[in-house]
């Protein structure tokens, strides 16, 4: 897997904001094929690196390359037929179908003088059987649940059809099923399709089940990136989170329990 | 993608396409526009029979009632139904700009900025010409002064926008109040039928008409981008949208049909607001759709509205904005109460 060239990779990035320095001299690649965890205690800047990744906001210093060629240097359409980012926050202000906002998923696809085809509606209806929505098209959005929104918006991020998919906390509103079930999409859409995941997950547990690298950020500015292994180690995360872990062991799996 | 069985009972991808584009919409829309254009060209003080009519336009010799319709009715007719959908297109555009419902033409304080430019005309006694061209010039300096408030620095929230429009427009509100202290008696009645909005003294129908046409053409390519613009900024640019340029444009596109609208019939209240709002209530949010059919829903409106209020208490005239709001009151309480 580590013969495949980086889909993204950071070189000597600084994040910050309002003065903060949230990660400092960031190197790290990522690779099609693989999942990576971003993991850290509240407000420590996981969604705004990711939103750096993602291009949305320039970095303080360092550079971020999307497929070879610098972000900044990307049209934003093209950048997003082949990036996806599934927000924390869905704001519903106006009205709208299942159907409709998955499409939104589409857009960069789509000419600016035409319309949705057929096969973008396929592929919505595709991305929405994926989350078990798939009968869910003709609701109202804002008659759903939270989960059925979050699930929602994974559809419309699976529509997108992007080769990496960046994604702040997948599982956030889910029930305890449709977590693992949706973590097993995003695991699956790595490892069988050959996309790359990076997501911000809060559950230390699923990361070790389901992802191959984590990145840990430390606050001020520090981080640690490896493998899953090396970098979840019962020491090192009772220092980050602020509280002492116990690691469990079951089987050949690893856990991790507040103390 | 993956492996699922279709399920049988679901609609097809193509039924499904059809349904979202509502092919029907927009005919139907135009049939009733061109129905009430036919309303307000036959009704009057002097009554227009549809044999007349039907002479007037294929050339026949239609005696008085040609005089009447083309010099009198047809001009008016064009001035109310062009603002009409001018102020529902910038109504639309607005809501979308704020991602707000609520929002009307007005909120970002372009018809305050034409009123206290109409009035201060007024109160030196000009007209026509130079007072359309006055209420121009402050409807555009109310909209330069949001925008540059609003743009000056990186936060261009939709919050602050609204904000920045609220407050111009309470300014615009203290100024007209003084410029209406100080006027004199005799011209108080045209200033106050200015405020209310009246398409009788409508002079240059044809500004109006030609803008509404470039506003719809020139929002033709960007509606996908506002569909997902109603969707926020964040989602809007992860799909690549650039949304900083396209807030701009669309900043600059609904303020300049505003204030072409205000030049031409006043500050007519409602039709920006309710139509938009009715459109999307009926045929969804999807602005490719939504933006025509609030301009020629807006057009209808404004006409079928002008043109009772050169009827109902004839021979005497009611400023429309006063029937607008009149029929947008209500209409709206209704829609407010049925979306809780």
């Amino acid at each position: 897997m580590s013969a495949l060239p980086a889909l993204l990779s950071a070189r000597a990035l600084d994040v910050g904001v309002a003065g903060r320095m949230l990660c400092a001299g960031l190197d790290v690649d990522i690779r099609a094929g693989e999942v990576l965890a971003i993991v850290g205690r509240n407000g420590i800047g996981k969604s705004t690196l990711l939103a750096t990744l993602a291009g949305l906001r320039p970095p303080l210093a360092g550079t971020v390359q999307f497929d070879g060629r610098a972000l900044a240097g990307w049209p934003a359409r093209d950048l997003a037929r082949r990036r996806a980012l599934l927000q924390q926050a869905h704001d519903d202000h106006f009205a709208s179908t299942v159907l409709d906002t998955v499409l939104v998923g589409r857009h960069p696809h789509i000419g600016r003088w035409a319309d949705e085809s057929e096969q973008d509606i396929r592929i919505a209806l595709d991305a929405l059987a994926r989350v078990s929505l798939r009968s869910f098209g003709a609701r109202e959005v804002r008659t759903l649940s939270g989960g059925e929104r979050q699930r929602v918006a994974i559809a419309a991020l699976l529509a997108q059809d992007a080769a990496l998919c960046l994604l702040d906390e997948p599982v956030t509103h889910l029930d305890l099923d449709y977590q693992i079930e949706t973590l097993e999409l995003f695991a699956q859409l790595a490892h069988d399709e050959g996309r790359a995941v990076v997501m911000v997950l809060h559950d230390l547990n699923q990361v070790l089940r389901f992802c191959d690298r984590a990145l840990l950020l430390t606050g001020a500015g520090q981080w640690r990136c490896g493998t899953v292994d090396e970098v979840l180690q019962a020491d090192v995360l009772s220092h980050a989170f602020c509280h002492p872990l116990r690691e469990l062991r079951d089987g050949g799996r690893r856990y991790f329990v507040p103390a | 993608m993956s492996s699922h069985a279709p399920v049988t009972t679901d609609p097809a991808p193509a039924q499904l396409l059809a349904l979202r584009r509502r092919a029907w919409v927009l005919p139907l829309l135009a049939a009733a526009l061109l129905a009430s254009f036919a309303l307000a060209l036959a009704l009057g003080s002097v009554p227009v029979s549809a044999a007349q009519l039907w002479r007037v336009f294929t050339g026949g010799d239609a005696g008085m009632a040609g005089e009447v319709v083309w010099s009198l009715r047809l001009p008016r007719a064009l001035a109310a139904a062009a603002c009409g959908g001018l102020l529902a297109l910038a109504g639309a555009l607005m809501q979308v700009l704020l991602r707000n419902p609520l929002a009307d033409p007005y909120v970002l304080g372009i018809s305050g900025g034409a009123a206290v430019g109409a009035l201060l005309a007024m109160l030196v006694g000009v007209t026509s010409a130079l007072l359309e061209l006055s209420a121009f010039a402050g409807a555009l300096a109310a909209m330069a002064l949001v925008f540059g408030l609003a743009h000056a620095e990186g936060s261009r929230t939709p919050t602050r926008l609204l904000l920045t429009g609220v407050i111009v427009s309470a300014g615009c509100g203290a100024a007209v109040s003084f410029i209406l202290a100080v006027a004199s008696e005799q011209s108080l009645r045209g200033m106050l039928f200015w405020l209310m909005g009246d398409a009788s003294t409508a002079v240059r129908p044809g500004i109006a008409a030609w803008t509404l046409l470039a506003g719809l053409v020139a929002c033709a390519p960007l509606a996908r981008d506002l569909n997902l613009l109603a969707r926020g900024d964040a989602t809007a640019q992860t799909l690549g949208v650039p949304v900083a340029r396209l807030r701009l444009l669309i900043h600059l596109i609904a303020s300049a049909l505003t204030a072409v609208a205000v030049t031409t019939v006043g500050s007519v209240g409602f039709v920006g607001l309710v139509v938009p709002h009715l459109m999307r209530l009926a045929f969804g949010n999807d602005q490719r759709l939504l933006l025509p059919a609030s301009a020629l829903a807006g057009a209808t409106l404004l006409l079928l509205a002008d043109t009772a209020a050169r009827t109902v208490i004839a021979p005497a005239q009611l400023p429309v904005g006063v029937l607008t709001a009149l029929i947008g009151v209500p209409v709206f309480l209704f829609l407010l109460q049925r979306s809780r």
